[in-house]
């Protein structure tokens, strides 16, 4: 098992290594350097001191040796100082971790208490009318913006009904209540965003385990289970479930790339001040070294997510994990 | 009967799908017509009728400057449809070129290739689409090139897995020995029979497609104002979120509506064009 998760480390490097390069390049091939930018604001820059800033984000060097510089810095965490507000970014950054991974950690929860039962009912029941419904449903799922959904439950919650906050995590009020009124205050406060987060990856798993379980239910196995007359419910959730779960554990790590997208429309529209909220705030006011580490971030963060993936693929199914099948 | 009679025998059973592919050919319809049909232009101000909730005269209200939303939203249609479909273009051929080259030579190019393919996919591509956008100024043209470039891989994946099972078949082998080079073969022989999956991730990607720049348009780094589009519809319907209902919910609608039939088309065209789906039929 370890020598599995080494060699599954090892190939990481050079995916990691990829990262930076594309995301170095990204931000240093584009029209206009962050120099250009950052004195776009006040034209009577001289050029003496745009080029002493040029010099101290070493962008006089070639970029084969910027890149190195960078990467190295980086390697120590140092992802240099933000451009708005002169603070360091790894700073900025981990203190907006929290509020997004509890967030995402939620919604993931919130996914799979939702969409595991949706789709093996669907499954057992092919055909039936809970499955011909929740497939429509989840085809509906699919299609929906979660941005727009987000403002259709604000205005229905918050505006209309006005039972749910809409925006922030925390109420104006908070200091004047204890500690499980804080508690509550915070929990009315991520109902919404959890929900609009989760909202996409509930339809997207259950079609997933509703194709894993019928493809479960059709193998040898399961035959063979009813043939020697165990009760179908023991079939069902003993004998078809357990495998079909495999293919499930790799899709809820490749789903993070989503939810850390969707982290971005959610907290900018319900005002969160997390990871997501940064990115877009640094993407408009072209805060180039928080957008690259929030970029490696993030990228590390899906490499993290397959990792877990193909781990646990690992620790639920011997073949993988001895080399056998692949 | 032909394949392709096979096929569209097997599409039309798929009520669903065909009931998705009369809406797609009537949003194209609505947006090559949008001057015919819309009641009145795009940048058209009714003063009187400043966030006006829907009535006769304006069906689906007015936005914060007294713009018909109704009209905003056909004249966006065309904005986001072709959005999705040159983004996908795009998409498409460059997967296509980088999976049949990787699939078609193996070895070294193939092992660079996906790694590189790996390595774009470690990227949450919303993410990724966002930073280009940071650095290039948005237009309509940046956002169809962006989310081509962003938006290949999955292409390019189904491409090259078609490939290294296609060019050990006879044909292709046939056609090799007969002296046919690596142009001819990847591109007249191998391609043609490769394609299929592609049809299906191309019309599953404008659904994709058509939701990004949407999304892009509302955070307010997309198409900008005051060209309409449904994104940016939505961002008013945002800012006047207390007072506008309509603003939001219209536009929305269009989305999902859009993106709906789009996907609904392509989970048919997959089923249709699942040959393993015909061997089940025969046997029922």
């Amino acid at each position: 098992m370890f020598g599995f998760i080494g060699k599954r480390l090892f190939q990481m490097v050079p995916i990691l290594l990829g990262i930076t390069v594309i995301t170095f390049a990204v931000v240093h091939l584009a029209p206009g350097n962050p120099v250009e930018v950052q004195t776009a604001m006040s034209l009577k820059t001289s050029a003496e001191a745009q080029a002493n800033l040029k010099k101290l984000y070493g962008l006089d060097k070639p970029l084969t040796t910027q890149y190195v510089d960078w990467l190295g810095r980086f390697a120590k965490l140092d992802f240099g100082k933000s451009f708005t507000d002169g603070r360091d970014v790894l700073e900025k950054i981990s203190e907006r971790i929290p509020v997004t991974l509890t967030i995402n950690v939620l919604s993931l929860i919130l996914i799979l208490i939702a969409a595991l039962p949706i789709g093996i009912i669907s499954a057992t029941k092919r055909y039936s009318l809970f499955d011909k419904i929740s497939t429509v449903l989840v085809f509906i799922g699919f299609s929906t913006p979660t941005f727009w959904l987000a403002l259709l439950l604000m205005i229905f919650f918050g505006v209309q009904l006005g039972v749910l906050p809409i925006s922030g995590i925390q109420s104006i009020d908070v200091s004047g209540l204890g500690p499980l009124g804080r508690l509550a205050d915070w929990g009315r406060h991520l109902i919404l965003p959890v929900f609009v987060s989760g909202f996409g990856g509930i339809a997207g798993l259950s079609r997933y385990s509703r194709s894993s379980m019928l493809e479960a239910i059709r193998q040898d196995y399961v035959r063979t289970a009813r043939a020697k007359g165990l009760p179908e419910g023991q079939v069902i959730w003993r004998h078809a479930l357990r495998n079909a779960l495999l293919p499930i554990v790799t899709i809820i790590g490749l789903s993070v790339p989503g939810l850390i997208g969707g982290s971005v429309i959610f907290e900018t529209i319900f005002s969160i001040p997390g990871m997501g909220q940064l990115y877009y705030q640094s993407i408009m006011s072209r805060d180039y070294p928080t957008i690259m580490g929030i970029l490696v971030i993030f990228a590390v963060l899906t490499q993290i997510g397959n990792l877990i993936a193909d781990i646990s693929y690992g620790l639920v199914d011997p073949r993988i994990r001895l080399g056998g099948a692949r | 009967m032909s394949l392709k009679g096979i096929i569209w025998r097997r599409f039309k059973k798929n009520s669903l799908a065909v009931m998705g592919a009369a809406v797609v050919l009537a949003l194209v319809l609505a947006a090559v017509l949008a001057p015919l049909i819309s009641p009145y232009t795009p940048t058209q101000i009714d003063i009187d009728h400043v966030i006006a909730p829907p009535s006769w005269r304006h069906p689906f209200g007015t936005d914060e400057l007294g713009r018909d939303v109704l009209s905003r939203m056909i004249w966006g249609s065309r904005i986001s449809l072709s959005v999705g479909f040159i983004a996908m273009g795009i998409a498409v051929l460059i997967g296509i070129l980088v999976g049949s080259i990787a699939g078609f030579y193996g070895g070294k190019v193939d092992s660079v290739l996906m790694r590189f393919v790996d390595i774009m996919l470690s990227f949450p591509t919303f993410i990724l689409i966002l930073a280009v956008i940071a650095i290039i100024p948005p237009s309509i043209f940046t956002i169809m090139a962006v989310i081509g470039v962003t938006g290949w891989m999955d292409v390019a994946r189904l491409v090259r897995a078609e490939f290294l099972t296609l060019k050990q078949r006879d044909f292709v082998l046939a056609s090799k020995s007969a002296g046919a080079n690596s142009f001819r073969l990847i591109f007249r022989e191998i391609l043609p029979n490769a394609l299929s999956p592609v049809f299906v991730a191309a019309t599953l990607g404008v659904a994709g497609a058509i939701l990004t720049e949407s999304a892009l348009s509302f955070l307010g780094i997309g198409v900008q104002p005051p060209t309409p589009s449904w994104g940016n519809i939505l961002a008013a319907g945002k800012d006047n979120i207390e007072t506008a209902w309509w603003l939001s919910f219209y536009p929305g609608l269009a989305i999902l509506i859009t993106v709906l039939s789009y996907n609904l088309v392509g989970e048919g065209l997959r089923d249709a064009l699942d040959p393993r789906l015909w061997e089940a039929e025969r046997h029922n």
